[in-house]
């Protein structure tokens, strides 16, 4: 895969905001017909990384190419130019909108001329269901909100958009997260169709089972920093999610939690003692004053 | 519809939706029935009073057409995610306006009545800019914009003609063309069908054609559905709500201008609440008061369902008193009734 140029390639990315470093050389690339999966715990920059790639942020440093030129983007608009299209988790749809209307939301299939250009509704809805069907989704009518459709189903109506309007690059921000175990198999199985579409896709999710299932390299964040790029042979899934959580912290927590028990312990049987003692000294009270079985 | 589909995710999903339950998602499916029911309910009742002949029915119409021509600019707004309160004080603005412009500054009414739609058309813009700018609810930017207009209305046209009503203005220059346009009537076997009718009819096709086939159309939609989702696919969100703002204000001037021709005077306090009622025939008509889905057609059923009512009351010979309870009675059945129908529609399609 070397000798090819990446469609997308970060060298040496960092991004401060004021003094908090939220990235910090950061280097990475996609290549066509590829699945990069980009994994992180929460916090670990790959929003911030995602949001450079989509043209929302400038990097503070590094570089940025696309098919091996320097880029400079100033808005999303700016990459999608370039054929870089994100698809982000939530607010990819509009419900209450047809699927067909969501489609083309923004870029309008219009006929006739002056004041009779119009929405052509009946291109609209051929070519949402034309496409959706090469993603291996039949649509029963692409007339239907796109409420109407399972959380997986809406993310491929994402997908199946930005890969009609031209993107070579397809970024995927969790497309998994908020989705079921069947659900997120739906999804997965239109990353790789994407994928033998040509397209060089960039998946990000903190699921590893996910990103092994389809990924073919990994890229692994942590603190703003990345461990580097590995491909699937080179890593086990294991392996990765040690990577990914920090194995060092989750010893360094089961001992905190431990500790957590000991001291629970302890404290439990010095309350147990003070307990007896109230106990013994209301008994004592009893003795003295005599109890209520005794007057009745 | 197309059989491939991949084995395992499609699978039940492949049940054809019928025609009938099609026709159950369209949102003015609810108006559809309540205005039958409410022609259906005065027919029997005030049938033999005249409800049923051409001029019962020219009466109803006219009324409706009215409201409806304000109920279908609120829903377009509504579908685009906000609200005008302002709109009942714009009739009055853009009347007194003409009024003072004809009566005191002698300009030909037809001008005057141009200029009151420059008026309205600013009077939208600086809501629709308000509340992009501000960020608040247009719910409180309309709020204050009504109290703002009237007060302005009653102010101003008091100190020029010391009034609060102006009348006789079918004696001032100009007076004929809007009496052309905005007066005349249609006489159908012996009644007469007032040419607001048209107006409404014309505004609710043009309306429903923008909103269903249009690029504009879908983008009121998509500013209503998730303005934020929208932004993101390049649709220009605030200009087409400050558009709607404008639309709505300008179908204000419109009935202003339509009863001032009629009715040959301004009166500083017409049109109040009216926007409670045209916000009502909207939600009858199946508009979602959160945005994003409604429709045109709707508004304009919601518009003739209180019309019938209102004139249908008075056919019957029941205390016109008692129309305010109805109103109030049905807003609230008809929201009922249209979150149920919705509801069995969603059922029906997955």
């Amino acid at each position: 895969m070397t000798d090819r140029v990446p469609l997308l390639e970060v060298r040496n990315i960092s991004k401060y905001f004021g003094n908090v470093i939220a990235l910090k050389d950061v280097s990475m690339s996609v290549y066509a017909s590829e699945v990069m999966c980009l994994l992180g715990d929460n916090g670990a920059g790959k929003s911030t990384l995602i949001k450079i790639l989509s043209g929302v942020h400038k990097p503070s440093e590094g570089e940025y190419l696309v098919e091996g030129k320097p880029v400079d983007f100033n808005s999303p608009r700016d990459a999608l130019d370039h054929g870089i299209a994100t698809v982000y988790q939530d607010l990819a749809m509009i419900p209450l909108m047809s699927i067909a209307r969501n489609f083309f939301l923004g870029s309008e299939p219009t006929k006739g001329w002056g004041p009779f250009r119009r929405f052509d509704i009946d291109f609209a809805n051929r070519t949402a269901r034309a496409e959706m069907a090469k993603m291996g989704i039949d649509i029963r009518d692409p007339s239907q909100p796109v409420g109407t459709l399972s959380g997986g189903e809406r993310q491929s109506v994402a997908i199946a958009r930005a890969v009609y309007f031209g993107a070579k690059v397809l970024i995927l921000d969790e497309p998994t997260a908020a989705l079921g175990v069947k659900q997120a198999g739906v999804v997965l199985r239109y990353i790789a169709q994407a994928r033998a579409r040509g397209l060089g896709v960039i998946f990000i999710t903190h699921n590893p089972h996910h990103a092994y299932a389809v990924g073919d390299r990994f890229t692994i964040l942590k603190r703003g920093r990345t461990f580097g790029t590995f491909t699937k042979e080179e890593l086990s899934r294991e392996e990765m999610v040690r990577m990914m959580s920090g194995a060092d912290e989750l010893d360094a927590l089961s001992h905190e939690l431990s500790e957590f028990a000991r001291r629970d312990a302890a404290e439990t049987a010095r309350i147990d003692k003070q307990l007896a003692k109230s106990l013994e000294e209301a008994e004592e009270i009893f003795e003295h004053d005599g109890s209520p079985e005794q007057k009745g | 519809m197309t059989s491939r589909t991949l084995p395992k995710t499609s699978d039940e999903r492949l049940v054809e939706a019928g025609l009938l339950k099609r026709l159950l998602t369209r949102p003015e499916l609810g108006a559809l029935g309540g205005a039958i029911l409410v022609w259906i309910i005065f027919a029997i009742i005030a049938g033999n009073r005249g409800f049923l002949t051409l001029q019962g029915t020219a009466s109803y119409l006219e009324v409706s057409s009215y409201l409806g021509i304000l109920a279908v600019a609120i829903a377009l707004l509504m579908i685009g995610g906000e609200f005008d309160l302002s709109i009942g004080s714009m009739i009055g603005a853009a009347g007194a306006t003409i009024a003072v412009l004809g009566s005191v500054f002698g300009v030909p009414l037809w001008l005057a009545s141009l200029i009151a739609l420059g008026v309205a058309l600013l009077v939208g813009f600086v809501n629709g800019v308000m509340v992009i700018r501000t960020k608040l609810p247009s719910f409180i930017i309309t709020l204050g914009s009504l109290f703002i207009l009237r007060g302005l209305t009653i102010a101003l046209t008091r100190i020029f003609t010391g009034r609060t009503q102006v009348g006789s203005l079918d004696q001032l220059e100009g007076y004929e063309v809007l009496r052309l346009l905005f007066g005349g009537s249609i006489p159908i076997g012996g009644a007469n069908f007032p040419v607001s009718i048209v107006w409404w009819l014309a505004i609710a096709a043009v309306a429903t054609w923008v909103l269903m086939r249009t690029r504009f159309g879908n983008w009121i939609f998509s500013a209503g559905g998730n303005a934020e989702a929208a932004r993101n696919v390049g649709v220009p969100v605030s200009r087409v709500k400050v558009t709607l703002f404008m639309a709505t204000a300008a179908a204000a001037w419109l009935v202003a201008t339509i009863q001032l021709t009629v009715v040959k005077s301004a009166d500083t306090l017409r049109g109040t609440q009216q926007e409670f009622i045209a916000i009502i025939a909207a939600v009858i008509g199946g508009n979602l008061l959160t945005g994003g889905y409604g429709s045109a057609v709707g508004a304009a059923l919601g518009a003739l369902i209180f019309g019938m009512v209102r004139q249908g009351i008075v056919y019957a010979g029941i205390d016109a008193d008692w129309f305010q309870v109805f109103l109030g009675a049905m807003l609230i059945v008809a929201v009922l009734v249209n979150n149920f129908i919705r509801d069995q529609a969603e059922k029906a399609r997955r």
